[in-house]
C-alpha cells in the first residue's frame, strides 16, 4: 500500500448543470493494494488501541518504583515533596511521577530515533529519490519491514513509502509527551501503558532509519559474513592525517568517504569513527575504522590523534568543541539537533570555510550538507594535520606524578566517580612512581570525566588515567564483524522451531551503551558464555564494540571465532542503534514466517506469541541514555523481558513478577480455553542484575517460556541449574515452578532434582498452548 | 566519627526528608532488639575487601548468628556465605526482596509476617541509594537500616561517611552489644 496525494484544480467547467470555475479537490490517500494479507485489527494503532494488552503485562509484571528523586520540578507549584503518600500540587502521587518521567525518558529517546530517521530519509530522498527500492536482504528476506507491518499494516517498498509511517512515529510521540504535561495523565498505570506505546513507536522509527541508509547506501544486506573490521584505540595509521567522526547519523561520514573516493585520496587519510556512526560507516566503507565505544571521546580527543572531528548527533559530548580546541582540532557540527554555537557555513564557499579552520580564525564551523561536510572535513584534515603534528594535552609521567604528590586525598574525584573508583588511593600510589592502579582504573573508566570537574586542584584526573594506560591503549587492535542488518528469512524458517520449542535455549540481545560497571570485558565474557552454550547471542551499539575488545590466548576475538549467522553459537552483530530493531523483527518474523501467525496490523496477537513462544532476553549492561529507555520499552510491550546493569537501577523503576504470586502466573489454553498455571515464565519484564553473575543465572532463567517442550524445558533448565550452581554455588531454590511433568526434569540431574520436587510438594502441571488473549481460544468449554 | 551527613556520591541528593545519622553504633543495636521482624540485606560488595583482615560479610554472618536475623544474599553473594560455611541464608535478587518489602501483603521468608526493620549492606551505593528511595516512599510500617561506611540518606538510619576503621569499631560494638543482655 502507497500514499499519494492527488490534487485536482479545474479553472473553468461548462457542463449541463452549469459553468464551475476554480474547483479544487484534494485527496489526502489513495490506496494501492499489493499486499494480499487482509488488513489486521490495529493498524497505526492510537495511545490507547493496545492498552488492554499494556494491562495484562502490566498486571503480571507490576511496577517496583526507585524514586531517583524525591520532588517534582516540572512546573511553578514546585518543588512538590512526593514522598510517601504526599502529592503534589497537581495532585500527582509518586507512582505516577515516577512513571510520569519514565514516559518523558521513552519520549525523549524514540523522539531522537524518529527524528533520526526523519533527517536520514529526507537527505536520502533528495540525492537518491523518493523511489529507491527498499532491500534490505535481496531474495534472502520478503519480509522486509517486520515492525512496520506489525504495526501500521503498510508494506514499504519504496523510500517514500516509508514517509507515511514517520509521520505516525511523529504523531505518537507528540502525543505521548503532551501526556507528560501538568494536568495530564493521573494514573501511573496509564502512564506506564504510554511508555509501552512510544516504546512501540520507537521501534519502528528505528527500523525505517535502518531500512533507508541499509537499502540506499549499500550497508551489508542481513549478511551472515559482514567483513571484520578493524577496532580500538591504536587502529589508526597515526603517520596519516585522521579525521574522527562521533555520534549516530551517517550521512556526513559518507560524504567524507565519498569525497576521498571521487578525489581518489582513499589511503590518504584515516577515517575512524566512535559509537554508531562509526558503525554505520564500516557498513558503508571498508577504508573506515572504529575507535571504541562511547566512553573512548575523551580519552581519544585528549591524546590528539584526531585532526579533525565532525560530529552529527546523538550521544556525543557537549564539551566536544571545548575539548576539541585544547588540542587545537577543528570541529565541523554537521547536525542542526547539535550545532555546538558554532556559525553556520552551510552557505559559505568551502575555500573560505577550509581556509577559516586552517589557520584557526574559527575553532569550528556547522555545516548542514553531508557533501559538503566531506569536501570540507577532507581538505581541512590534509592541511591542519602537518601544522598540528598530534598536538595532545596528555602530561608527561613527571608531571603526573608531581601532580600526585601535591593530591590531598580529599574524596572528591572519588565521590563524584559514577564507579567509586578508588582514585585518591591510585593517586598516593603515582606520587611513589606507580602509576599501574591509575591504568587499572582507566580499564573500569566511563570516560565521564566528572573526576576532572570535582578535584578542587583542578587537576585533570581523566588525562592521568589516560596517561597511566598509554601502552596498553596504543596497543588496542580488535576485529569486530561489522554489522549486518536484518535477519534473513531463510534464517528464521531454519531456527523458528527450535527456537519456540526450547531446543535453542534462547536469543539473548546484548545491546546498549558503555556505563559499564567494571569496563566492557564482562559484556565479552557474557557473550561467550552464552556462545558457547548454543545459545544465539545478537548485539548492537556500544556493547557489540565491548564484545570485540577481548582476545583469546590466540589473539581472536569472539567475532573471528564465532559465526555471525542468526543460529545457534554465533554471535550476530546488527550494527548501530537503529539495528536494533533487527532484533524486535527477528522476533517477530519468527510469529509469522515460522508460526504462520498472521503479521499484518496484527500486534497484540504476535506480541502475545512472542511473549509465550520465543525465549528472548535482553541485556543492556551499560544502558545509561533515554533511547535505551525506549528500546526496552520496545521489547516490554513484545513481552520481551530486558535486563539492565546496576546503574540501570537509575531508570527508576522496574517491571517484576512475583514467582511466590500463583494467581499471577495462569494462561488461556488455546485449545480448551482452560486458564492453566504455568510457573514465572519469564519472571520479570524489566529488572536490574547486581553483578555479570546475576545478569548470566538470570539470563537463562528469562528464556524460559510457557510453550517450551518437554525436551526444550530441559535444556533450558539445564543451563539456569548449571550457571546457579557454578556462580552462586547452591542449586536454585524455584526449580519446582518450571518443572512441569517429569519430562522436563534434565536427565543428568534426575535423581537429586526428583527428590527436591518432593520435598516441595511438587505436583504435575498440564504443558498449555499459551496465550493471554481469550479472543485465541479456539474452542471454549461446553462448545 | 565525622557527624557530616554529606551522600557519599556527591550529588545523589536526597529529600526533603533525609536517614538520621548512627552516630553512635548503639543505636543500630538498639533499633534491632526494639524490632519485631528484622532481616539483614547482604550485597555482593561485602564480600570485598575494606580491610586487610575484616569483610562485612563476616560482621552479617556474625550479627545473624548472635540475633537470628534473616539473611537475604543478593546477586552471587550466596556463595560468599556457602564458603563461610553459613547456610541460613536465602539468595533473592536486590530487586525482588526490594520489591517483596513495599507489598503490605508479603508474608516474609518464613511465612510469618511482614518485616518491620531491614538492614542493608554491600549493595552497589547507587543501588542501595535508589531501592531505599523505593522502600522510604512505599512500604508500609518498615525502618530501614544502611549499615555501610557511607552516608546513604534515603534510609531511615544511616552511617555517616566513616573512615573503615571507624567503621570496624562501629561493627565490632554493635554484634557484641547485640550478644548482650
Amino acid at each position: 500500500m502507497t500514499r499519494k496525494r492527488v490534487n485536482i484544480k479545474i479553472k473553468e467547467l461548462k457542463s449541463d448543470l452549469g459553468v464551475i470555475r476554480d474547483l479544487e479537490l484534494a485527496f489526502g490517500k489513495v490506496i494501492e493494494e499489493k499486499w494480499d494479507e487482509p488488513m489486521g485489527p490495529t493498524p497505526f494503532p492510537g495511545m490507547t488501541t493496545l492498552r488492554d494488552w499494556d494491562m495484562k503485562l502490566l498486571q503480571r509484571y507490576k511496577p517496583f518504583y526507585l524514586p531517583f528523586c524525591d520532588v517534582c520540578c516540572l512546573c511553578t507549584f514546585g518543588k512538590c515533596d512526593l514522598t510517601g503518600d504526599k502529592r503534589g500540587a497537581c495532585g500527582l502521587n509518586m507512582a505516577a511521577q515516577q512513571s510520569r518521567i519514565v514516559l518523558l525518558a521513552c519520549c525523549i529517546g524514540a523522539a531522537t530515533h524518529i527524528a533520526h530517521a526523519r533527517h536520514l530519509i529526507e537527505h536520502l530522498m533528495e540525492k537518491y529519490g523518493p523511489n529507491s527500492p527498499l532491500d534490505v536482504g535481496g531474495l534472502n528476506i520478503d519480509v522486509e519491514a517486520p515492525v512496520t507491518r506489525l504495526v501500521c499494516g503498510i508494506k514499504p517498498e519504496k523510500l517514500r513509502d516509508l514517509e507515511e509511517a514517520l509521520d505516525y512515529c511523529e504523531e505518537q510521540v507528540t502525543h505521548c509527551l503532551s501526556v507528560t504535561h501538568t494536568g495530564q495523565e493521573g494514573s501511573n498505570l496509564d502512564f506506564e501503558s504510554k511508555v509501552l506505546h512510544v516504546g512501540m513507536v520507537d521501534q519502528l522509527g528505528m527500523e525505517i532509519a535502518d531500512l533507508a541508509q541499509t537499502s540506499v547506501l549499500g550497508f551489508p544486506k542481513a549478511d551472515p559474513e559482514a567483513p571484520l573490521t578493524d577496532l580500538g584505540f591504536g587502529v589508526a595509521d597515526i603517520s596519516k592525517p585522521t579525521i574522527l567522526v562521533i555520534g549516530h547519523n551517517v550521512p556526513s561520514s559518507v560524504g567524507i568517504i565519498d569525497y576521498l573516493t571521487d578525489k581518489g585520496l582513499l589511503g590518504k587519510a584515516e577515517v575512524v569513527g566512535i559509537c554508531c556512526t562509526a558503525h554505520d560507516i564500516t557498513r558503508y566503507s571498508s577504508m573506515a575504522k572504529i575507535v571504541g565505544p562511547i566512553s573512548w571521546q575523551l580519552r581519544y580527543i585528549r591524546s590528539g590523534l584526531a585532526d579533525l572531528i565532525v560530529v552529527d548527533e546523538q550521544c556525543i559530548r557537549a564539551d566536544t568543541l571545548v575539548e576539541a580546541q585544547k588540542v587545537k582540532t577543528p570541529v565541523i557540527a554537521s547536525s542542526p539537533k547539535s550545532c555546538l554555537g558554532l556559525e553556520n557555513r552551510t552557505e559559505t564557499p568551502s575555500e573560505k570555510t577550509i581556509s577559516d579552520l586552517v589557520e584557526e580564525k574559527v575553532p569550528g564551523v556547522l555545516i548542514l550538507d553531508p557533501d559538503k561536510v566531506g569536501e570540507v572535513a577532507v581538505e581541512t584534515v590534509m592541511k591542519v594535520a602537518p601544522k598540528r603534528n598530534r598536538f595532545k594535552i596528555i602530561p608527561k609521567i613527571e608531571e603526573v606524578i608531581k601532580a600526585a604528590q601535591e593530591c590531598t586525598e580529599c574524596n572528591e574525584c572519588r565521590r563524584a566517580c559514577p564507579n567509586d573508583q578508588p582514585i585518591p588511593e591510585a593517586m598516593k600510589a603515582a606520587a611513589k612512581g606507580d602509576l599501574n592502579p591509575l591504568a587499572e582504573i582507566l580499564e573500569s573508566c566511563v570516560g565521564c570525566a566528572r573526576c576532572d570537574s570535582a578535584c578542587p586542584n583542578d587537576f585533570p584526573i581523566h588525562s592521568f588515567l589516560v596517561k597511566a594506560g598509554e601502552k596498553q591503549l596504543a596497543k588496542e587492535k580488535f576485529k569486530m564483524r561489522v554489522g549486518r542488518g536484518a535477519i534473513q528469512d531463510v534464517e528464521i524458517r531454519e531456527v523458528g522451531q527450535p527456537i519456540v520449542f526450547g531446543d535453542i535455549p534462547g536469543v539473548v540481545a546484548i545491546v546498549g551503551c558503555a556505563n559499564y560497571p567494571h569496563g566492557g570485558k564482562e559484556v565479552a565474557e557474557i557473550a561467550e558464555e552464552f556462545a558457547k552454550r548454543r545459545f544465539i547471542v545478537v548485539t548492537s551499539g556500544c556493547a557489540a564494540m565491548s564484545i570485540a575488545m577481548v582476545k583469546d590466548e590466540e589473539g581472536k576475538t569472539l567475532y573471528e571465532k564465532y559465526l555471525g549467522a542468526f543460529d545457534a553459537g554465533g554471535i550476530v552483530n546488527v550494527g548501530s542503534c537503529v539495528s536494533n530493531s533487527h532484533i524486535a523483527g527477528a522476533a517477530i518474523k519468527i510469529a509469522n514466517i515460522f508460526a504462520k501467525r498472521k503479521l499484518r496490523a496484527n500486534y497484540e496477537e504476535i506480541a502475545d506469541y512472542i511473549h509465550n513462544r520465543v525465549g528472548a532476553v535482553g541485556l543492556a549492561w551499560g544502558a545509561y541514555s533515554q533511547k535505551a529507555a525506549s528500546i526496552a520499552a520496545g521489547f516490554w510491550r513484545l513481552g520481551i523481558p530486558v535486563i539492565v546493569g546496576p546503574h540501570g537501577a537509575k531508570y527508576r523503576r522496574m517491571l517484576l513478577g512475583r514467582k511466590d504470586r500463583e494467581k499471577d502466573w495462569y494462561v488461556y489454553d488455546a485449545r480448551t480455553g482452560d486458564k492453566v498455571y504455568v510457573g514465572p515464565a519469564p519472571e520479570h519484564l524489566f529488572t536490574t542484575a547486581e553483578t555479570k553473575e546475576e545478569a548470566m543465572v538470570l539470563i537463562a532463567k528469562l528464556c524460559v517460556r510457557p510453550n517450551d517442550t518437554s525436551k526444550g524445558r530441559a535444556i533450558k533448565l539445564t543451563h539456569y541449574i548449571d550457571l546457579h550452581k557454578r556462580l552462586y554455588g547452591v542449586m536454585p531454590d524455584d526449580i519446582h515452578l518450571y518443572v512441569r511433568n517429569k519430562n522436563d526434569v534434565p536427565i543428568t540431574m534426575k535423581n537429586e532434582l526428583l527428590k527436591m520436587l518432593e520435598e516441595k510438594g511438587w505436583k504435575e502441571m498440564k504443558i498449555p498452548d499459551p496465550t493471554l488473549l481469550p479472543r485465541l481460544i479456539r474452542k471454549r468449554k461446553g462448545e | 566519627m565525622s557527624a557530616k551527613a554529606e551522600p557519599w556520591q556527591t550529588a545523589e541528593i536526597a529529600g526533603p526528608k533525609k536517614a538520621l545519622l548512627i552516630l553512635k553504633p548503639e543505636v543500630v543495636v538498639a533499633m534491632v532488639k526494639r524490632a519485631k521482624r528484622p532481616i539483614l540485606i547482604v550485597g555482593h560488595h561485602a564480600a570485598e575487601d575494606y580491610s586487610d583482615d575484616v569483610k562485612m560479610i563476616d560482621y552479617a554472618i556474625r550479627m545473624s548468628k548472635t540475633t537470628g536475623i534473616p539473611v537475604v544474599a543478593t546477586a552471587h553473594t550466596i556463595s560468599e556465605f556457602i564458603k563461610r560455611d553459613f547456610h541460613s541464608v536465602t539468595c533473592m535478587p536486590a530487586m525482588d526482596i526490594g520489591n517483596r518489602l513495599v507489598d503490605p501483603e508479603w508474608k516474609g521468608l518464613d511465612g510469618k509476617g511482614p518485616y518491620d526493620l531491614a538492614l542493608f549492606m554491600g549493595l552497589p551505593y547507587y543501588m542501595e541509594f535508589v531501592i531505599l528511595a523505593g522502600l522510604k516512599s512505599f512500604s508500609t510500617n518498615l525502618k530501614t537500616i544502611s549499615l555501610d561506611r557511607f552516608y546513604n540518606p534515603h534510609a531511615t538510619w544511616s552511617f555517616p561517611n566513616l573512615s573503615v576503621k571507624d567503621w570496624n569499631e562501629s561493627f565490632e560494638i554493635i554484634v557484641n552489644k547485640l550478644g548482650g543482655e
